[in-house]
């Protein structure tokens, strides 16, 4: 497990460093980092200054050598627009992106692995074919127009639900976030549905397969034959053996609501830092746009790393074939 | 043209034994046909200005214009017939979502094929490549590269290429693979063909139809991501309205209770996205060996 572990650690510095080249080449090789990183409204001697500052006038390796330096000490450059450190600016976002995730995450759950298990333990009734058709759809929609069709039911024409941002927050640990008053639930109900959808048709389909595959098995057909009843069958026998797979998608799609978010967020105006993404790209934003980039990119292999280890512990047998 | 044992005909009955299936090839069909004759069918251009009236803007569905036409689809804020501008829209959705996918299609090919033949370090490298791309989600990598190179037609095409490469490079490696080591490969060898005819006029055609199938799929996939990005702001001009920057521009009127602007090209999209989706999972059934 060790030797596992520190084996897919490795990989991870890896993979880190190969994107932070990729990073690098995409604003310094290929656009121009004059452009990219100083102010357009900056007078000749801040630019000068700037010039200076990140080592533009230095060559190439030594370029990326700074770059490097920035990035492990959070130095990503000034936003230009709040003229604030950018990486303050995400830090400042992300807490309301990783609940609006979390939230779809809790949502897709909670429906999906029961839909699942009803469309898979009677698949051939209206039921089971209603649940898949719609799973179907659920996975055509584009998240964006379903988001405005949200709006459109819930906010405008039924008045139930407000439309945009976050409600009333609440500071946990100097946190602030929503689900804890009710302002704040009724502003996260909408986006988080819409987050949800995707991963919920996911989630759905996924264990439909694995309950149909499991009912098929001998262990099912003997716990049948000694007599356990049917709801111990399924819960006992059936569920546990379908969560593992259950369990690492879950994981691995995490760090895809994040990336979808930004869609959510943008329709819904919610202040997280997809929505911070966006907007800066409109305004041309780039230490900002840099900055989330790195973030992204850190939280992402941070996410797979630790989707493999915890798929290592609870599968014996990944981990025989990767000590060999 | 049916690359596959099967003759023409017994695909055809094998593919019209579902009824829903036929049916969306046919909606497919039809929507197709709408968008290559989106001139002759719609009763403006609704990108020609002489042809607005701002006196047309914003009419609800089955409103009649000063012209006597009815709109029945409403019109959009500068007066855009709306069942126009949605043919129009969707020309430039499915043209862009064709295009960057035979181009990625015609991309994975070759690096795949290159890779399953050159193997060693030169196949180790490109595998890699490949996994670090794929453990991204595409709209992450394509939200990047619009940021970093900004939009424009021909950038959001390159981008839709970029996401989709990767993943039928790795299909096709691991097909070539299987296929290299076929007795015809050797026969080939032995006749002393060169490395590059053996894979392209040989393994090329062999490896082919399973991807055709999933190409299908994924020009779904690139249609809603290019929707999705224009919605954003990041995918195509205003010069050029895909369904996506349709819908965000009635995304504004949405909230004053003007549905129709981003509703009907919603549906427009979404109807050609299922079809496509369920036409290419009955292809998938029909031309699998597996399931006969």
């Amino acid at each position: 497990m060790l030797n596992f572990t520190l084996r897919r650690l490795a990989q991870s510095v890896a993979t880190l460093f190969v994107m932070s080249l990729l990073v690098f080449t995409g604003v310094y090789a290929i656009g121009n980092p004059v452009d990219i990183l100083i102010n357009p409204q900056a007078d000749q001697a801040e630019i000068a200054q700037t010039i200076a500052r990140l080592g533009l006038d230095r060559p190439l390796w030594e370029q990326y050598w700074i770059f490097l330096k920035g990035a492990f000490s959070g130095d990503l450059g000034k936003s230009f627009a709040a003229s604030i450190p950018a990486i303050e600016l995400i830090f400042e976002r992300m807490p309301a992106t990783l609940e609006l995730a979390f939230m779809a995450m809790l949502i897709a759950i909670v429906l999906g692995i029961p839909l699942g298990l009803l469309a898979g333990l009677k698949p051939d009734s209206w039921i089971g074919r209603g649940i898949m058709a719609g799973s179907i759809l659920g996975f055509s929609l584009p998240t964006f127009w379903v988001g405005l069709m949200l709006i459109m039911v819930f906010s405008v024409q039924l008045g139930w639900l407000p439309t945009t941002g976050r409600g009333a927050t609440v500071d946990v640990f100097g946190i602030p976030v929503s689900f804890l008053t009710w302002d704040g639930i009724r502003h996260l109900i909408l986006p988080a549905t819409n987050l949800a959808l995707f991963k919920l048709s996911l989630l759905i389909r996924l264990t439909r397969a694995g309950t149909r595959e499991a009912m098929l098995q001998d262990y099912v057909r003997y716990a049948r034959a000694k007599g356990v009843p049917e709801s111990n069958v399924v819960r006992v026998h059936v569920l546990r053996n379908i969560l593992i797979p259950i369990v690492t998608v879950v994981g691995l799609e995490l760090g895809s609501l994040i990336a979808f978010a930004v869609v959510t967020e943008t329709v819904f105006a919610w202040p997280g830092m997809g929505k911070l993404l966006i907007d800066s790209i409109n305004v041309l934003d780039r230490p900002v746009i840099v900055a989330y980039l790195l973030v992204i990119v850190f939280l992402f292999i941070f996410i797979n790393l630790l989707v493999d280890l915890l798929y290592t512990a609870l599968d014996p047998r990944v981990r025989l074939k990767g000590a060999r | 043209m049916n690359a596959t044992l099967s003759p023409g005909r017994e695909f055809a009955t094998g593919f019209a034994r579902d009824r829903i299936a036929l049916g969306a090839f046919w909606i497919l069909c039809l929507l197709l046909l709408a968008a290559v004759a989106a001139p002759w069918l719609t009763p403006q251009n609704p990108y020609d200005l002489a042809q607005l009236d701002i006196l047309d803007a914003k009419l609800a569905p089955g409103a009649k214009a000063a012209t006597g036409y009815t709109h029945w689809l409403g019109t959009d804020d500068q007066g855009r017939d709306m069942t126009s501008a949605i043919l129009y829209g969707l020309r430039i959705s499915l043209g862009v979502g064709v295009l960057s996918t035979v181009a990625a299609l015609g991309l994975g090919l070759v690096i795949g094929l290159v890779s399953a033949r050159a193997g060693g370090w030169i196949d180790a490298l490109i595998m890699r490549i490949v996994d670090l791309q794929l453990s991204f989600p595409a709209i992450l990598v394509a939200l990047i590269l619009l940021a970093l190179t900004g939009q424009g037609v021909d950038k959001i095409i390159i981008a839709l290429i970029v996401v989709q490469w990767a993943y039928y490079a790795r299909t096709v490696r691991g097909a070539a693979l299987v296929e290299l080591r076929r007795e015809y490969v050797d026969a080939a060898v032995c006749a002393g063909y060169s490395g590059a005819r053996i894979l392209f006029r040989h393994v090329l055609p062999n490896v082919l139809p399973p991807l055709i199938v999933v190409a299908t799929v994924q020009v779904a996939h690139a249609i809603a991501l290019e929707a999705t990005l224009s919605f954003l702001g990041l995918g195509m001009p205003i010069t050029s309205p895909s369904l996506g920057l349709l819908i965000a521009n009635g995304y504004t009127h949405l909230l004053s209770g003007k549905y129709w602007i981003s509703f009907f090209p919603g549906i427009a999209l979404l109807v050609t996205i299922v079809a496509i989706n369920l036409v290419g999972d009955q292809l998938r059934d029909v031309l699998n060996p597996r399931l006969k």
